[in-house]
Order: C-alpha cells, then sequence, then structure tokens
C-alpha cells in the first residue's frame, strides 16, 4: 500500500482531534494559569492543591474498582476466548447490554436497588429475616456503581487480545513440561498484557473523573474531584480557572498513575522474554 | 443440510431482530404518548374584568417571547386552564415560552447581550427577589406602566413594595413562598421540627437531607446563628462556615429535586424545602408534615418583569395584567402549588383546601413576621459563599494541620514517583544495552 498518498485520509481525524483535543486542553492549560482579567497567576494551581485529599480519595477508589473490574474480567475474557464462536458472539452481547442505555439511567436504577429502607435488596433480604445492609451512602456503592459502569470496558480489551493469542504456544507450553499455573503465569499473562493495560486505562482513567456516580450513590460524604470540577463549570458557582487547574491537576495524577502502570508493565513483559 | 440449517438460523435471527426493532419502536411510541401531557380537556376561554383591554392588540401580528422557571404557568394538563393559548386567543398575540431552570442561568443569558440579538428578544422574565434587586441595580430591567395594569388592584400591598423593589415599579408579584421543615411524622418527634436545631440534631444522624445550594444553605446557618440570611460580615459567615461543616456528620446526603423521592420513600426523615413542594410530598406520603421554624425563615417572591430591550412593552403589560385576571392566577396558583399574591384568588383556593393545607401555603401573620427575604449581596460575598460552600460539600477544611501539611507531602511523593518513573525507565535501558 502506497502510504504517502493515503496520508490525506487521516485529515478528518485530525481535523477533530486538533479542534476538539488539543485546542480545549490548551485552554484547560490557560484557564489554569490565568485570572479572570486575563493574567498569569499561580493562584489556582495553589487554590486547587487543597483538594489534594479529594484527589487521593477518587484516585484510590478509583484504583479499587479497576481492581475488582480485573479481577472479574479478566477470567470471563480467558472463558470467553475458548468458547465457540456463537456462544462468544452471545456472550458479547450481554456484555454490551448495559451500555445501550444511558448511563445516567442505569446508575439512578442502582439507586433503588441499593435504598436502605425501600430498596429492592433489601426487601429481597427482608423475605428471608436479613437485616437491612447499609451499602446506600457509602465508598462501597460507589465503588460498586464504578465496577458496574466501567467493567465492559475492562472485558472488551481483555477479550480481543485473547482471541488473538496462538493456541499452539500454550501447547508447546504444555509440551515443553508446563503445568497449568505456568502456562497461565508464563504465556497467557503476559501475552494478554496489552489487553491489561488498555482495560486498566479504559477503567481507570473514566472512574477517577466520575460525578454522577459519586453524586448519586455516595451521599454527603463521597464527594469525588469529578463532583468539584462539576461545580466550579456547572452547578453552584461558576469559576472556569478554578475548574481549569483542578482538572489539570487530575491530569497531571493520571499521567503519574499510568506512567507508574507502564512501567510495570514493561519489566513484566522484559521479564518474561529473558 | 448444513448450509440450509445456516441460513434457516439466519433467517430466524432477522426475523428477531425485526421483532425485537418493531418492539422498541412501538414501545418508545407508546412512551411519548404518556409523556406528552394529556391536554385535551384543557379550556382557552377565561372570564378576564374587561375584553375590549386586549382586543385592541389582535391583528397587529406581535409575538411576546417568555422566559419562565421550569413548570411555573398553568399548561392545560389535567383539565386546568392552558393560560399561554388562553391569552393567544383572547388578544390574537402571539406566545414564545421558553424555560430556564435557576436565576443565574437566566442571568447570566441576559447579561451575555441575548437581548440585542434580533433572533430573540425577551419581553416578560420572572426572576426572584434577590435577582430582581440585582437586576434592577443593573439598570436591566424597565419600569413598568401600571396605567396599562389595571388589575394590580387585586396584588397584596405586602408583596408588591418589598425590599428588593420599594415603590413596586419595575416587578408585579407572580408566585411567593416560605422555606421549612418537612419531616417524617412516625420517625421524628414534632416538638424537635419548630426549630433549625433538628438539621443538626445527633438523634437523627443520616437521616437529614439538606440544600445542595449554597445560598438556601446559608440562609438556614445564620438564621440559626440568629443573623441576618443576607449578612455580609464576614465574622459571621465564618461562624455559619464551621456550623454547616459541623453539620456534615449528620446528613445523608444534599439534594435538590431527589428530596421527592427520598421523602416520600422514607429513606430520609428530615430535610428543609419549599412549602410548595412540601404540600405535593405530603399528598405523596400523608406520614410526612410540615413546620415553620422558630428561628427566621426566608420568604421568597418570583415576579413579572420587563427586560430592557422589551419591544413590545405594551403586550407584555397585557400579559401581566391577564396574569393578574382572577381565574387565571387561580389557575396558576392550583397548578403550580405556590401561594398567590392575587387576593381574590387566595380567597377562592383557600374555600377548597384543607387546614394543613392552608397552614403550609398561607401562614398566619404572626408566622409570616418571621421570615425575610433575600437580597442582592455584593459579588465579593457570592463568591465567597460559593467557594466556602463547595469546600463544605466536599469536605475540606482549609484551616486544618492536614489540609496545611498535604501540598508539601504531595509535591515531595509526586516528585519521588516521577523520579522513580524514571528511574525504571533508565535500568531497563541500561539492560536493554547489556543484550
Amino acid at each position: 500500500m502506497n502510504n504517502k498518498k493515503l496520508r490525506w485520509l487521516a485529515l478528518p481525524y485530525l481535523t477533530w482531534m486538533v479542534l476538539f483535543t488539543i485546542i480545549p486542553l490548551a485552554l484547560i492549560v490557560v484557564f489554569a494559569f490565568t485570572t479572570r482579567d486575563g493574567n498569569f497567576t499561580f493562584d489556582n494551581i495553589q487554590h486547587a492543591a487543597k483538594y489534594l485529599p479529594v484527589l487521593v480519595k477518587s484516585v484510590w477508589l478509583a484504583a479499587l474498582a479497576t481492581v475488582i473490574s480485573l479481577v472479574i474480567a479478566y477470567p470471563l475474557a480467558y472463558i470467553m476466548s475458548n468458547m465457540r464462536l456463537n456462544y462468544q458472539n452471545t456472550m458479547m452481547t450481554l456484555v454490551m447490554l448495559p451500555m445501550w442505555m444511558s448511563f445516567l439511567l442505569r446508575t439512578y436504577a442502582w439507586m433503588s436497588i441499593l435504598e436502605t429502607n425501600s430498596g429492592l435488596l433489601n426487601s429481597f433480604l427482608g423475605l428471608f429475616n436479613l437485616g437491612p445492609v447499609h451499602i446506600m451512602n457509602t465508598q462501597a456503592a460507589v465503588v460498586l456503581g464504578m465496577v458496574y459502569n466501567y467493567i465492559p470496558y475492562m472485558i472488551l480489551p481483555l477479550y480481543t487480545i485473547m482471541v488473538k493469542i496462538d493456541r499452539r504456544l500454550i501447547e508447546a507450553a504444555q509440551d515443553l513440561g508446563c503445568n497449568t499455573y505456568h502456562v497461565f503465569r508464563k504465556v497467557i499473562i503476559p501475552l494478554s498484557f496489552p489487553g491489561i493495560t488498555s482495560g486498566v486505562t479504559m477503567t481507570f482513567v473514566p472512574a477517577v473523573s466520575t460525578f454522577v456516580i459519586s453524586q448519586m450513590l455516595g451521599g454527603a460524604k463521597n464527594y469525588l474531584i469529578g463532583d468539584l470540577i462539576d461545580q466550579n463549570f456547572v452547578s453552584g458557582g461558576y469559576n472556569p480557572h478554578y475548574g481549569s487547574a483542578i482538572s489539570l491537576l487530575l491530569m497531571v495524577v493520571v499521567f503519574i498513575c499510568m506512567g507508574i502502570f507502564n512501567q510495570f508493565d514493561n519489566e513484566e513483559m522484559e521479564e518474561t522474554l529473558k | 443440510m448444513m448450509k440450509g440449517n445456516r441460513q434457516m438460523k439466519k433467517i430466524t435471527a432477522l426475523f428477531l431482530t425485526f421483532l425485537m426493532l418493531s418492539l422498541l419502536l412501538f414501545t418508545s411510541c407508546q412512551t411519548e404518548f404518556e409523556e406528552v401531557e394529556d391536554t385535551s380537556d384543557a379550556y382557552f376561554d377565561v372570564v378576564v374584568d374587561d375584553i375590549s383591554y386586549y382586543e385592541k392588540f389582535r391583528d397587529q401580528k406581535i409575538t411576546l417571547n417568555i422566559y419562565n422557571w421550569g413548570e411555573y404557568i398553568s399548561n392545560g394538563s389535567e383539565g386546568s386552564l392552558d393560560v399561554i393559548a388562553a391569552f393567544e386567543k383572547i388578544s390574537g398575540i402571539k406566545v414564545n415560552y421558553t424555560n430556564y431552570a435557576t436565576n443565574e442561568d437566566m442571568y447570566a443569558k441576559f447579561k451575555n447581550g441575548d437581548q440585542t440579538d434580533d433572533f430573540c428578544v425577551y419581553d416578560i422574565v420572572i426572576p426572584s427577589d434577590y435577582m430582581i434587586d440585582k437586576m434592577i441595580n443593573e439598570n436591566m430591567l424597565e419600569k413598568i406602566n401600571f396605567e396599562n395594569i389595571p388589575n394590580i388592584k387585586y396584588i397584596s400591598d405586602e408583596y408588591r413594595f418589598t425590599d428588593f423593589d420599594p415603590n413596586g415599579e419595575y416587578s408585579v408579584p407572580y408566585t411567593w413562598g416560605t422555606v421549612g421543615i418537612i419531616y417524617n411524622k412516625k420517625h421524628v418527634d414534632p416538638e424537635d421540627a419548630k426549630t433549625w436545631d433538628i438539621l443538626w440534631n445527633e438523634k437523627y444522624k443520616g437521616q437529614v437531607l439538606m440544600f445542595s445550594n449554597s445560598k438556601d444553605a446559608f440562609a438556614i446557618a445564620l438564621s440559626k446563628l440568629g443573623y441576618s440570611m443576607n449578612s455580609e460580615n464576614p465574622e459571621e459567615i465564618e461562624e455559619a462556615t464551621v456550623l454547616l461543616r459541623e453539620q456534615r456528620s449528620v446528613i445523608q446526603t444534599y439534594v435538590m429535586d431527589q428530596i421527592f423521592d427520598k421523602m416520600q420513600l422514607e429513606e430520609a426523615y428530615v430535610a428543609p424545602y419549599y412549602a410548595g413542594d412540601a404540600i405535593t410530598m405530603i399528598d405523596g406520603n400523608s406520614n410526612l408534615a410540615f413546620s415553620h421554624p422558630k428561628e427566621k425563615f426566608n420568604l421568597f417572591i418570583d415576579s413579572l418583569c420587563i427586560p430592557k430591550g422589551s419591544r413590545n412593552k405594551e403586550a407584555a403589560e397585557a400579559f401581566i395584567n391577564f396574569v393578574c385576571e382572577t381565574e387565571v392566577a387561580l389557575a396558576n396558583c392550583e397548578y403550580i402549588c405556590y401561594s398567590t399574591p392575587h387576593s381574590k384568588a387566595r380567597e377562592l383556593v383557600m374555600e377548597s383546601m384543607e387546614d394543613w393545607q392552608k397552614e403550609i401555603s398561607y401562614p398566619s401573620a404572626e408566622v409570616l413576621s418571621n421570615t425575610e427575604s433575600f437580597i442582592d449581596l455584593s459579588p465579593e460575598t457570592n463568591e465567597d459563599l460559593v467557594q466556602r460552600w463547595s469546600d463544605i460539600l466536599i469536605g475540606i477544611n482549609e484551616d486544618s494541620w492536614q489540609s496545611k501539611a498535604i501540598t508539601p507531602v504531595a509535591i515531595i511523593i509526586g516528585l519521588g514517583l516521577v523520579i522513580l518513573v524514571i528511574l525504571m525507565k533508565i535500568r531497563r535501558n541500561k539492560k536493554r544495552m547489556n543484550y
């Protein structure tokens, strides 16, 4: 294929990216370092720094949700990739099914499931005289909401990578005397690592910046960094400068987190290549 | 054989898809029908005092742009009066009706120069008290010519001449209401509900809801402390901030519209809210009750105003007059559930009300003497309150030692992590060289 001739095909997306990714990002940086009158300042960043505890909490909850998603999704993706093709398609549809509905609606539905007095869960437990469980308005509810909403983004990349694993490699490992554990540890995990990386990124990043889930399920004490950004832009006080500074801080933290994670990723790949 | 089987499967799949799609379409159509409120038995004919007043606008091809809160006018659902259609019918003026959600949204729209836009210039707007104050101060409202509004005689003086418009020159009251405490009789001692203290009461820990907007929240805290709700005194505001921060441990969650579900399903037992909405909630769950606190509480008035730049001022005045017709005011107040400043409509609506509703909607003069209305605060105070409120919601206390320590600690950890990543990269590159 002649690459040079087809280069213009990238133009539509390139324009899109410049217009809706690069320019807005630049605007965030500009807003974060200016006052209302347009003068340069560090005050916004300093102001944003006082919200670090919230940021730490958001990162912690998002990381927890990501790990849980990974633990649930990984075996499922592996089993799916070994299924017969038409079953695979059915499973795929089932995984995607919740995404056909509005995100807001799905989270709202969790509210009516988890509510302490009138929720479905506690009505069900009540049938067996089991006491009401208090999940609503706790961190557990927030993590649950995150896992529920973002787990498809974990399953999808894992599954696409795993169906591509060459079965002969597994057979070869078995021939060479690996037991099940070693096959898993030395062949399947390293080969599926790119899937883990993109799955973790696709789950962690939206989870860390969510605001709908924490507002609906978290109650008064579990506001996250996304809520704070939301407050500065939409509800409450309109202050794009503070909002941008907090967004910028969040981006830096996400970058650091992903950077650390990618290091482990690379280490792992090289370990096994030795 | 095999092939035929597969084809059969494909046809079945296609059929099923088709079935599902048609089902989807069918259900979506159905919900659409349900969503449109039933206006089949709405009525459009009203008895007005002087029909010739409206007749003069006919055939002038006037379009009136009205900007109002959502769900804030009788719209013909459930056999009520369709006010807009009735006005169009009686005067021949075409009405263009749009909604906004908050005073601030509306203000931003005007401030951003929409009024100079040829496309849509608003002729009527219905802000709340403090926003009217602000708009008068910023010269954004027209003086109303009351010769064109004979029906002003029906409007009670106490709502016409207020702090925000002392001479009643710019605004005609549309609705008013109070803020009080809505609580669940099964779980809350009515004695406790007679003071704002209930919102701080440890007895109801985790069962209290609170306003999520800064204005109403600070008003309650300031009034509990015995200060004015419109206080701009930094010390008083600081005291209120401390109080609201303490309150966090008692609060289940901060809400606005979600309060309807939470109170009616008995997920929470106490909340401050608007009297008109309390009636709606009590209608839904008879265990609920409403009371006004012994401390000061907010009285709000939403009034009809004509913004500067209106091109059909006389027609706008005709609309204001129409809204002040007894029958229209009655229909509006029955639909919105808030209290009406229209003396005749009030008499009529009181006749059909039960005692508990009267107490909530039209409290005695003695109770009402305990109210305070919002006025416009300085932009600095407003911004300060919003910022403080945002910190309270998030749970950040700027003065605590943790907050002071966190920045340097975070910077050190952050730098450490970055260095770690770089070191790992260098080590790896070295390894790679060794291969």
